[in-house]
């Protein structure tokens, strides 16, 4: 015993060895060790800090909305790497200005159906019975529309504008994180803890916000990072039919869209634009199931 | 069998009764005067008025909502505001080509997807595996619209082999299908790689192979069985999912379907085609949705056996 100590010069340094890893600090660990994952959470920091630092790239009235004419489908060079446009806009400036709208609407509107699904969801779940019924039963209603067809409809009735946008795709993605965040919040709710907290006397508002919710942290951030790039490639859908961010504003979408009638002739002016979408939303899915692998290693 | 069938059938009723009110809610919403769109240059305070009550526009929203379900029960979706045809007319001519591209899709992903999720779920390493695994990744990522436009420029612009647009014959279905079915083709192989990679490693399979039930047999008699619920619920989840993707696949290829039909609506504010098309999109959800579960029903003998003693 003596010699064990010994080789330790605190006791706390002794102890050190045994302490348990957090757990975050471990879901952390297996993150780290999905390259895939990394990939993915690399390529999404640079496409935040390209949206970030867009105007600095490009400047948005002269080279993403100004007309040019004279400039007009010219293949791409080392003055416009992807071209320019049939308006003779730089590509690469709307792409860059347009990650900005995509990375916004897609947070908002899924911050928007997290707040309204993960409270109906939480309440649901918790509650369990008539509650959980009449609310589950409403969401199946919702749930019977795709989710771009009810974007389109509210977008329809209620006009085609950004925060129109955001409550559209928000709304369409309620009723699915009401469902993911019910099954988390009645996994967690039979756990000893919250029966403790109850004991105690805790309302249950505060159980629920305090205990239930902090620990289903895991299976939600999992959802959203997937439900960012749905949201994103929601935008770009409706974008493309006409029914989303309109004409002068660079959207992805609605760049493919108007590129469209010229790629027969010029087929470099539908690659950027698509490739934008497709490497987002890739880097979210890589995201999104490297941390569904950590944070629940069974899966795998 | 049959009683569950029934049961679900009813079921069905009350969703469809909601999603039409929850879209025609939508749309009685909807800012603007109806009779602006239908009248043009003609509009009077006096026609508008006049058309209004015509329509049955005067009355309350609970009055409109029952007036609309009672005509729809009947197959009456209204009269459009533009071409002032019925509703069901459009309808009826649009449908089948939407069907056929969703069919087309369903073909495409169920009958490539589950054998190679198959092939490479029960040799999990190999280079095929590996190879399928990445396709699948990237396929889950493609935006519909976008590849698309792409086969669209590689066999119809480069190569020359197949139709760029409209819709005859089955060389026009190709692109489509392929395209609206790349997203859930890659989903459905995944899944089924997965369960299939579950399945493979369970007891029951190894005693099988034990017994001496040659390869081929273990994975297509005992595993796949087991393996395939998985994906028929992600096949029935896809089916909606399609259904929305038809909007997109129809304006990248010109087809006209339903889902071209309901932009067109949207753009001319011709409500009455836009609740039409909607509502049937959702009729086709639920009916879907019911076919899965039949299936499931057949394939689970634990649902089986609830209704009516085992056999049904």
């Amino acid at each position: 015993m003596d010699e064990v100590v010994k080789k330790y010069t605190t006791r706390k340094e002794f102890f050190k060895q045994y302490k348990k890893k957090s757990r975050l600090q471990e879901t952390w660990n297996r993150f780290l060790r999905n390259k895939m994952a990394v990939i993915g959470l690399f390529i999404f920091i640079f496409i935040v800090l390209v949206a970030i630092t867009a105007p600095i790239i490009a400047n948005y009235d002269t080279e993403a909305i100004k007309i040019n004419v004279p400039n007009r489908l010219k293949a791409p060079s080392t003055e416009h790497i992807f071209g320019t446009d049939e308006m003779g806009r730089d590509i690469m400036a709307r792409i860059v200005h347009g990650a900005r709208i995509s990375l916004v609407v897609g947070f908002a509107s899924v911050a928007l159906a997290l707040f309204i699904g993960g409270a109906l969801g939480a309440i649901a779940g918790y509650y369990g019975g008539k509650i959980d019924d009449v609310i589950m039963r409403c969401m199946d209603v919702f749930l019977c529309l795709p989710d771009v067809l009810l974007a389109l409809a509210i977008v329809a009735a209620f006009g085609t504008n950004l925060v129109n946008m955001t409550i559209a795709i928000g709304l369409s993605f309620t009723p699915k994180f009401s469902r993911v965040v019910r099954s988390a919040v009645m996994t967690v709710r039979g756990i000893e803890y919250v029966e403790a907290a109850r004991a105690i006397g805790s309302t249950n508002t505060h159980i629920i916000t305090n205990h239930v919710l902090i620990n289903c942290f895991g299976p939600i951030v999992v959802q959203v990072t997937l439900y960012v790039a749905s949201a994103i490639l929601t935008i770009s859908a409706l974008s493309f039919i006409g029914l989303g961010i309109q004409a002068p504003i660079p959207e992805w979408g609605n760049m493919l869209a108007s590129g469209r009638a010229y790629m027969r002739d010029h087929a470099y002016i539908v690659m950027a634009p698509g490739l934008a979408i497709f490497v987002t939303i890739l880097s979210l899915n890589l995201l999104g199931d490297g941390l569904r692998d950590a944070l629940d290693p069974r899966l795998k | 069998m049959f009683k569950f069938i029934v049961r679900r059938l009813l079921a069905m009723i009350p969703v469809i009764l909601a999603v039409t009110f929850v879209v025609f809610t939508i749309m009685y919403f909807t800012p603007g005067d109806p009779t602006n769109t239908i009248l043009g240059n003609e509009w009077t305070e006096d026609a508008s008025a006049k058309l209004k009550t015509e329509l049955g526009l005067d009355q309350s929203f609970l009055v409109q909502f029952f007036n609309y379900t009672k005509n729809l029960i009947q197959g009456d979706f209204g009269m459009s505001y533009i071409t002032r045809a019925p509703v069901s007319e459009q309808l009826l001519a649009r449908f089948p080509n939407t069907l056929k591209v969703v069919a087309g899709a369903m073909l495409f992903c169920v009958g490539l997807g589950v054998p190679i999720g198959v092939f490479s779920g029960v040799k999990p390493y190999s280079l095929f595996s590996n190879f399928t695994m990445v396709v699948g990744l990237l396929g889950v990522s493609l935006p519909i619209f976008w590849l698309g436009l792409l086969l669209i420029l590689l066999f119809s612009v480069q190569l020359g082999w197949l139709p760029s647009s409209g819709i005859d014959g089955f060389a026009s279905l190709i692109l489509p299908s392929v395209a609206l079915g790349a997203n859930y083709m890659a989903n459905i192989m995944r899944t089924t790689r997965s369960s299939m990679l579950e399945v493979i490693r369970q007891d029951y399979i190894r005693t099988a192979k034990a017994k001496g039930v040659n390869a081929r047999n273990v994975v297509l008699n005992h595993a796949l069985q087991n393996a395939m619920m998985p994906t028929v619920t992600v096949i029935g989840m896809n089916i909606g999912a399609l259904l929305g993707g038809v909007v997109l696949t129809e304006t990248v290829f010109s087809i006209p379907g339903t889902g071209r039909l309901l932009v067109e609506a949207i753009n001319k504010r011709d409500t009455p085609t836009v609740l039409g098309c909607l509502v049937i999109m959702a009729v086709c959800v639920a009916v879907s949705n019911l076919v899965v579960d039949i299936v499931y029903a057949y394939m689970d003998p634990r649902i089986k056996a609830q209704y009516g003693g085992g056999k049904g």
